[in-house]
């Protein structure tokens, strides 16, 4: 609304009333940081959530060694075992083909967290279009995204996900895409009941007024309105996202074997778990359960500081 | 009125379900020309000509999806590629182990979040309320799959408490009225269901949990609830008649819209524990392209999830009046 805004001011008080967005975005990221410090798990969880992105983006230099490369004769070593010149060579062990866990697990932290983030902006983004369109002209169209919707929501999705892999093949870009569509009703439902709140507000009212365009109103006054339980939800989403990967990588499903996913991981784990080797389930394990726990507690921070009325809900 | 909600809701269900079997008819078609699942690699050009026409793959697409939808009005899905028998067949008979796990985790989930919740938001702020949602965030964020092979690791293999795989029919037993059968196999089957459902159910017991604990907070600060308390009601009463009731509408809907999501953790559990139910069914026939019964047991779940669903709504209608003038 920014050249509307300049030629009437008296639009402009009404933006700023109602529109949220308008508001100095300076101290609302003092606050966040503030908000932050003080309830302390959240911060915990952002620096794991930074050391495992760190873990993603730089694996490669990170990892001690090549995660594809065998080693029969140290297969399924325990952790911590010390060779005969007292060497750790495999701080969490080797895999039944000799490959270092460690190394496995860091590379996998790429996979996880880049199909959990690219998901669900896919999902996202497609979601809150559609929903603030099903909200904003309401009718026909209306009916019809929200009846796809239901439709969606009454098709168990693992089949389909299964199904869509099964037909498109493993690879991280079918992945990102069939787990990306798996979500946008959530976020096609929010976006759209809060559309319909707004729809008939005084400042949507007033830039139809003025004479702007649909589409310039669902996006600059409408949008920013909606945005705050759609980021809640995100935050949350990544989380469930990464989950859903991880089942599918042990359903054989995800990507490729030869690149090392948690999921994956686990998933080889299951042959040689009769046998003892309890190193080759706990560790990926316990990296998803980090990763996904911190997502979680940052999303409870995430909602208790957009609605102040929840807190400690 | 009530009759025209429930009527309005049932034809949102037909435009739902004509959905589901649309797109079911056309993964069939997604990876390309069918006639190649059921003729051999070997077969000439001449045979798959012939079996395209014998399979009717040769109609045009909208023809073949109404003698389709024929064949689901009727119950016949065509037989499977692989096992030579009716592909509903096939999904009924593993359909009672699949139900047991699925029942057992939900009856898991709801029995335990209820009580944990309540507690949790009555002594709210206190260790207690701390360790319940500690409790419940874990629960949220463990992969299931991982959960159910520490159960193994840990349960089965490190105490020797409980099995580790397999399954004890409960009620196929009962289905058939062999009633002596699935009460002397009662006790077994619950001893091999221990495990798969926690494993499937741990995710939707902690968001319950959460979701009871959130809607009790918000009950309990309400007028009505101070009314009933300032009446000098006992705090027992007030709980469970008063406050208990309300909070639990938002809850009836999540269990219905739970038994799509509980389905995905089945797939995997099933996977983990070598269970053998529809899950596992269907994921080998995707695996193998069997494709006529993946589409049998898609359809299935989904009318069983349309079905409870339209249930479960009526039912809120019932315990909320306010729903039906939305």
């Amino acid at each position: 609304m920014t050249d509307t805004v300049r030629e009437n001011p008296t639009i402009k008080g009404v933006s700023v009333l109602h529109g949220g967005a308008a508001k100095p975005a300076i101290s609302e990221w003092q606050r966040a940081v503030k908000s932050l410090v003080a309830a302390r798990w959240p911060l915990l969880a952002i620096v794991l959530l930074l050391l495992m992105a760190f873990l993603a983006v730089f694996g490669p230099q990170i990892a001690p060694r090549d995660p594809n490369r065998q080693s029969l004769i140290e297969r399924l070593k325990p952790p911590m075992s010390a060779d005969a010149e007292g060497v750790i060579a495999y701080p969490l062990g080797t895999d039944a083909l000799g490959r270092d866990i460690l190394s496995r697990v860091i590379y996998g932290a790429r996979v996880s967290l880049s199909v959990g983030f690219a998901a669900v902006a896919i999902g996202g983004i497609l979601g809150t279009a559609l929903g603030i369109i099903a909200g904003y002209f309401g009718g026909a169209l209306d009916d019809v995204i929200m009846r796809l919707a239901d439709i969606q929501l009454a098709f168990p999705f693992i089949l389909l996900t299964i199904m869509v892999l099964v037909v498109l093949g493993p690879g991280v870009g079918n992945l990102v895409l069939v787990l990306g569509i798996g979500q946008w009703v959530t976020y096609a439902r929010i976006a759209r009941g809060q559309t319909i709140a707004q729809r008939e507000k005084e400042y949507v009212e007033a830039a139809r007024s003025i004479g702007a365009k649909n589409l310039r109103i669902m996006v600059r006054s409408i949008l920013p309105n909606v945005l705050a339980p759609i980021i809640v939800l995100a935050s949350f989403n990544v989380a469930s996202v990464i989950l859903a990967e991880a089942s599918l990588s042990f359903l054989g499903l995800g990507v490729p074997p030869t690149v090392p996913t948690w999921g994956g991981i686990l998933a080889e784990s299951r042959d040689n778990l009769l046998g003892g080797s309890w190193w080759l389930a706990v560790f990926p394990g316990v990296a998803i359960m980090l990763t996904v726990l911190s997502l979680n507690i940052l999303g409870d921070w995430v909602r208790d500081f957009l609605d102040p009325r929840l807190r400690g809900r | 009125m009530m009759l025209a909600y429930i009527i309005r809701r049932l034809l949102q269900s037909v435009v739902v379900i004509i959905g589901v079997t649309l797109l079911s008819f056309l993964t069939l078609h997604l990876a390309g020309d069918p006639t190649y699942l059921y003729v051999s690699e070997r077969a000439s050009e001449e045979e798959i000509i012939q079996a395209r026409q014998r399979l009717g793959f040769d109609r045009p697409l909208p023809v073949q999806y109404f003698s389709y939808l024929g064949g689901v009005l009727t119950g016949n899905f065509g037989n499977s590629l692989r096992a030579r028998q009716p592909a509903m067949e096939l999904v009924l008979e593993r359909l009672p182990a699949t139900l047991e796990l699925t029942i057992f985790a939900m009856a898991i989930s709801t029995l335990v979040a209820i009580p944990i919740g309540i507690v949790a938001a009555i002594n709210r702020g206190t260790p207690l309320d701390g360790g319940i949602m500690l409790f419940a965030m874990f629960g949220q964020s463990i992969p299931s799959f991982w959960l159910g092979i520490m159960l193994i690791l840990a349960v089965g293999l490190g105490l020797r408490a409980l099995p580790i795989s397999g399954h004890v029919p409960f009620l196929e037993p009962l289905f058939s009225g062999n009633f002596q059968l699935a009460a002397s196999n009662a006790p077994e089957t619950l001893r091999y269901l221990i495990m798969p459902s926690i494993t499937v159910g741990v995710f939707s017991l902690s968001r319950n949990a959460r979701l009871v604990r959130s809607a009790m907070l918000e009950v309990l600060s309400q007028e009505y609830v101070t009314t009933a308390r300032s009446k000098g009601l006992g705090e027992r009463v007030v709980i469970v008649r008063h406050a208990l009731r309300n909070a639990l509408i938002p809850i009836v809907t999540m269990i219905g819209l739970e038994f799509g999501f509980l389905l995905s953790g089945v797939v995997v559990a099933e996977t983990v524990f070598s269970w053998p139910g529809v899950g596992r069914l269907v994921f080998n026939a995707i695996t193998q392209r069997d494709i006529p019964v993946v589409q049998a047991s898609v359809i299935l779940f989904s009318f069983l999830f349309v079905g409870l669903n339209l249930i479960i709504d009526i039912i809120y209608v019932q315990l909320d009046p306010r729903i039906r003038l939305r």
